[in-house]
């Protein structure tokens, strides 16, 4: 026993912040994420990378945080719901959408959510439906049946495109 | 003055969910707190001869572990608390962990306390239970055979429950035998596991000098947890409190008082630590109340040219190994009572049987009851439309209750409130191009493509209730709804109200309707709810009873408040007060606009109080209690069109109309979230969802990964209309609509596959309609037709 190693320390910039802590290795990221940093922002809903309620970016990649440990995120950039707004609080474009069309109910799924649409938007600037809802077919939502969230993200992905226009 | 009642404003509730910065029950960690886990039975019946935790005891981190003989004479039971009378009920004691017999995969053993959520994981796999299994009964129907392995041995023939509804066995009997046209099937309505996206959760916090407890719970209704927690752990009323923070969905599953929670709050008192528990996935599929699990023997009656004249069912509802809180209304008062649905039937006969089985109790699912009875009733009207070769819309116009004959009594007993039915139809077949698309359906037929189209029309029973009629039924509490409306000194305004909406918007509508009573900007309001210890007692949000019963204590209250602002107003601008006009936010002299005085003013010098009228007390608000004098019918007209492959069975959506009728709207954008959500949760049942046990009682649907859910990519963008009927049984008008699309969707869609199916000769198959259940049946009948042919 006393040979296996139970604890590391992990660097990972989380939010744009840089963040030390020492782990138990079994630990995963959402629960390091939860408990560990009080972002208690991401959700899990299975627990077996199913529901997609505990999706982060890890190095701008949409993950679930369930089915990765702590230590795997050593040296990488984690993004969760609570990085998405504004340092003045405004909110993401996507996260706009999302009040704009109610695409929430009571709201749990919804940071997964808006990480997979954040990530799929920076991939696919001019998504059609088809594939919006593709993109959002690894997420499980119980409460909208899926349409205002579609809608949601096609705006977003306007939105998104909007000021990239201006400044060119 | 502007109004808000009728304006789809965005949510005040969303902010904080779409940031991060809400609060649900897993979410809270209190210093010092402890974690518990709860170990639970492998085996669907077993006799427990030990259990054995000393090993789990000595684990690392472990604090305490408690089996089921550490409760006795110390936790009571888990009650049951809807007694529906004439039905010969029987509630066998629910155990809060069994120490004698496990009696479903999931009943639980033991729960751990440890210093962390790993620590007691970790320490179940310690605790060493000796089982002798015993045989097990997983179907209702066999459940009832003689010899059949019993669930409780007091409970003979596992039969809980036998209640009957109607005007009269014998002459439905007769009707049916001198019918024209007789419909028989039998038909399987399977079992759900509701799956709301956050698992169950509880935080219990105990002082030990004032010898409070607090509970925060994934609650719908936090005042019921309240009272049943109080009879179980002893804890006088007035020193819990129960609090439903962010709650993550609940469809009913976070109706019932579990034996989780009781638990969590006794560990808590005993060791004198904060405790939480979260259910784990698998947990929540086992051990969180499971929906619908009907088998039923319907027979419909009928004349030639389409004229129903009769109902007869007899439903075998199967309730799981323990009876759950309000788990025989959902069968019977919920389910019995609709069967005639929007049709004139002359004769109805139903007769339920409530069975125990060695599987998850079974509960209120969004529904609950009404989509067992609407299923029936549209599959039934389908097929009796086929067998006389009538179209299914017309022959629902034949049989629908016109509209001149509101309020309606039912064969049943119920009155039917308002209604408009057969333009809620018209409004589905006008938006569907109706008569376009039947042609279109020939056409595709003679190219081999199979569309089908699927009508459901539905009238539903909801907004819970006048409570006298709860006591008739059995429910064991009122069904009334409160609100308390406080203007601050500075005009800001909360609202306290007794139900607890967890999704449904109620903080955005509400404050919409406060706004337009007392006349302040929408941004003043803020509506407070699920924490016993700040809202006046309420029975909670389930049978989409919170808008058409809470509002109408909201409306009450508010213009109380506005009534007593305007006697204040009046003499402070010396003036009567029937002189006054109030507009805009305020009170001002009927032909001298110039003297006025705001609300903000007036709540200012409510709480001044240094020159009210003469005998008015200080301050600025009011409550009210509002107890319905009926239950609201909402009602409409769903319409599905599918396309079924015959050589893979796949079903494809092409489109989904629906037209509700929930009375008047408070805010479009959240009705129609409700019916959007309620839909699919309804097409779920219809093509994927089905919680499938082995004949040992072992769940083989125990993860996301086997229950299947409807996914973004699995539907068509869903087209919503209404009509607007309003309801003259509450102030506002309104009606629920939570489950409306639940309640209609699942025929819808049903039909739509079997009118598709058409041409192969099958009329009928059990949901969930998976490619498999298809092909097979497609093959089975071009097999047919061959050995026909050869």
């Amino acid at each position: 026993m006393a040979e296996l190693l139970e604890r590391k320390r992990i660097t990972v910039r989380v939010n744009g912040r840089e963040v030390e802590d020492e782990v138990e290795v079994r630990t995963t990221l959402a629960d390091w994420l939860r408990e560990g940093l009080g972002l208690t922002g991401t959700h899990l809903g299975c627990e077996h990378g199913v529901c997609g309620a505990c999706t982060v970016l890890v190095d701008g990649q949409a993950v679930r945080s369930c089915l990765m440990l702590a230590v795997q995120a050593d040296g990488t950039e984690v993004r969760t719901v609570e990085g998405l707004a504004g340092p003045e609080g405004q909110l993401h474009p996507v996260q706009q959408a999302f009040l704009e069309h109610h695409a929430l109910q009571c709201g749990f799924c919804t940071p997964g959510f808006l990480m997979t649409a954040v990530a799929f938007l920076e991939e696919n600037p001019e998504p059609d439906e088809p594939s919006i809802r593709e993109a959002l077919s690894g997420n499980i939502c119980r409460c909208t049946g899926y349409q205002p969230i579609v809608e949601a993200v096609a705006d977003a992905a306007g939105r998104l495109r909007a000021p990239a226009r201006a400044a060119g | 003055m502007p109004t808000l009642f009728g304006t789809p404003l965005r949510r005040k509730e969303d902010p904080r969910l779409i940031t991060g910065h809400a609060t649900y029950t897993d979410d809270i960690r209190l210093p010092g707190m402890l974690y518990a886990a709860i170990l639970r039975s492998p085996h669907a019946h077993a006799r427990i001869r030990s259990v054995d935790a000393s090993e789990a005891v000595r684990a690392p981190g472990v604090v305490r572990v408690y089996t089921g003989r550490d409760l006795e004479g110390r936790l009571g039971p888990i009650p049951t608390a809807w007694l529906v009378p004439d039905a010969d009920l029987k509630t066998p004691p629910h155990p809060a962990l069994a120490s004698e017999r496990v009696r479903y995969a999931g009943d639980g053993v033991a729960m751990v306390v440890a210093e962390s959520r790993a620590a007691a994981r970790d320490a179940l796999e310690r605790i060493r239970v000796d089982y002798e299994p015993l045989p097990a009964v997983v179907d209702a129907e066999k459940a009832m055979e003689p010899g059949a392995p019993l669930v409780h041995e007091e409970v003979p023939g596992n039969l809980v429950l036998h209640w009957r509804a109607g005007n009269g066995a014998e002459a439905a009997e007769r009707a049916i035998a001198q019918a024209e046209v007789v419909v028989r099937r039998r038909l399987r309505n399977q079992r759900l596991i509701p799956t709301a996206m956050e698992p169950r959760a509880a935080v219990a916090q105990y002082n030990p000098a004032t010898g409070e407890l607090t509970l925060w719970l994934t609650s719908q209704n936090p005042h019921i947890h309240r009272v049943l927690l109080s009879g179980a752990l002893g804890v006088p009323e007035q020193k819990l409190r129960v609090v439903a923070p962010e709650v993550g969905g609940g469809f009913g599953s976070k109706i019932p008082f579990y034996p989780d929670e009781a638990l969590v709050a006794f560990a808590a008192r005993d060791l004198g630590r904060p405790v939480k528990w979260t259910e784990e996935r698998s947990e929540n599929c086992r051990a969180t109340t499971h929906g619908r699990d009907h088998v039923q023997e319907v027979v419909l009656a009928g004349t030639r040219d389409g004229r129903i004249t009769a109902l007869r069912v007899r439903a075998v509802a199967n309730l799981g190994a323990y009876l759950s809180t309000a788990a025989p209304g959902v069968p019977t008062i919920l389910f019995g009572l609709i069967t005639s649905g929007p049709y004139a039937i002359p004769h109805i006969d139903v007769e339920v049987f409530g069975v125990l089985t060695h599987t998850t109790p079974v509960e209120a699912y969004r529904g609950a009851g009404r989509p067992e009875a609407t299923y029936l009733l549209e599959r039934l009207v389908d097929l009796y439309a086929r067998e006389i070769g009538m179209d299914p819309a017309e022959l629902r116009r034949r049989n629908f209750i016109p509209a001149h004959r509101f309020p309606y009594e039912t064969p049943t007993g119920l009155t039917y409130d308002s209604g408009n039915y057969e333009r809620a139809l018209e409004k589905a077949l006008e938006a569907l191009d109706y008569d376009g698309l039947r042609k279109e359906q020939e056409e595709a037929r003679k190219r081999g493509r199979f569309l089908g189209i699927g009508l459901s029309s539905y009238v539903e029973i909801c907004g819970l209730g006048p409570s006298k009629v709860a006591g008739a039924v059995g429910f064991q509490g009122g069904l009334w709804e409160s609100a308390v409306v406080r203007v601050h000194p500075t005009g800001k305004v909360n609202v306290y109200i007794g139900s607890s909406p967890h999704g449904q918007g109620e903080e955005t509508t509400f404050a919409q309707v406060v706004a337009d009573e007392l006349g302040v900007p929408v941004e003043d309001v803020e509506i407070v709810h699920g924490d016993t210890a700040q809202t006046p007692m309420g029975w909670g949000t389930y049978g989409s009873r919170t808008t058409p019963v809470g509002s109408g204590a909201l409306a009450l209250a508010a213009r109380r408040v506005a009534e007593k602002a305007r006697k204040i107003a009046a003499h402070m601008l010396e003036a009567a007060p029937e002189d006054l006009d109030f507009r805009d936010g305020a009170f001002q002299v009927r032909g001298v606009p110039e003297r006025k005085a705001t609300i903000q003013q007036v709540a200012l010098q409510a709480y001044l109080a240094w020159n009210l009228p003469e005998g008015m007390e200080p301050a600025l608000e009011a409550s009210a209690f509002y107890d319905p004098s009926n239950f609201v019918y909402p009602f409409g007209t769903h319409v599905a069109v599918v396309e079924v492959e015959p050589a893979t069975g796949q079903v494809k959506l092409l489109r989904y109309v629906a037209v509700d009728d929930p009375g008047r709207v408070i805010n479009p954008l959240i009705v129609d979230g409700q019916v959007h959500g309620g839909v699919v949760q309804g097409i779920g049942q219809a093509l994927w969802e089905g919680a499938v046990y082995d004949e040992n009682g072992q769940l083989l649907t125990g993860s996301m990964m086997d229950y299947a859910l409807p996914r973004a990519g699995f539907l068509p963008p869903i087209e919503t209309y209404r009509t607007e009927t309003p309801s003259p049984v509450n102030p506002l008008g309104v009606k629920g609509v939570g489950e409306t699309g639940t309640i209609a969707s699942t025929p819808a869609v049903v039909n739509a596959v079997m009118d598709a199916l058409a041409p192969f000769g099958i009329d009928h198959l059990e949901m969930p309609l998976t490619p498999e259940k298809i092909w097979r049946a497609v093959r089975e009948a071009e097999a047919r037709k061959g050995g026909a042919a050869a």
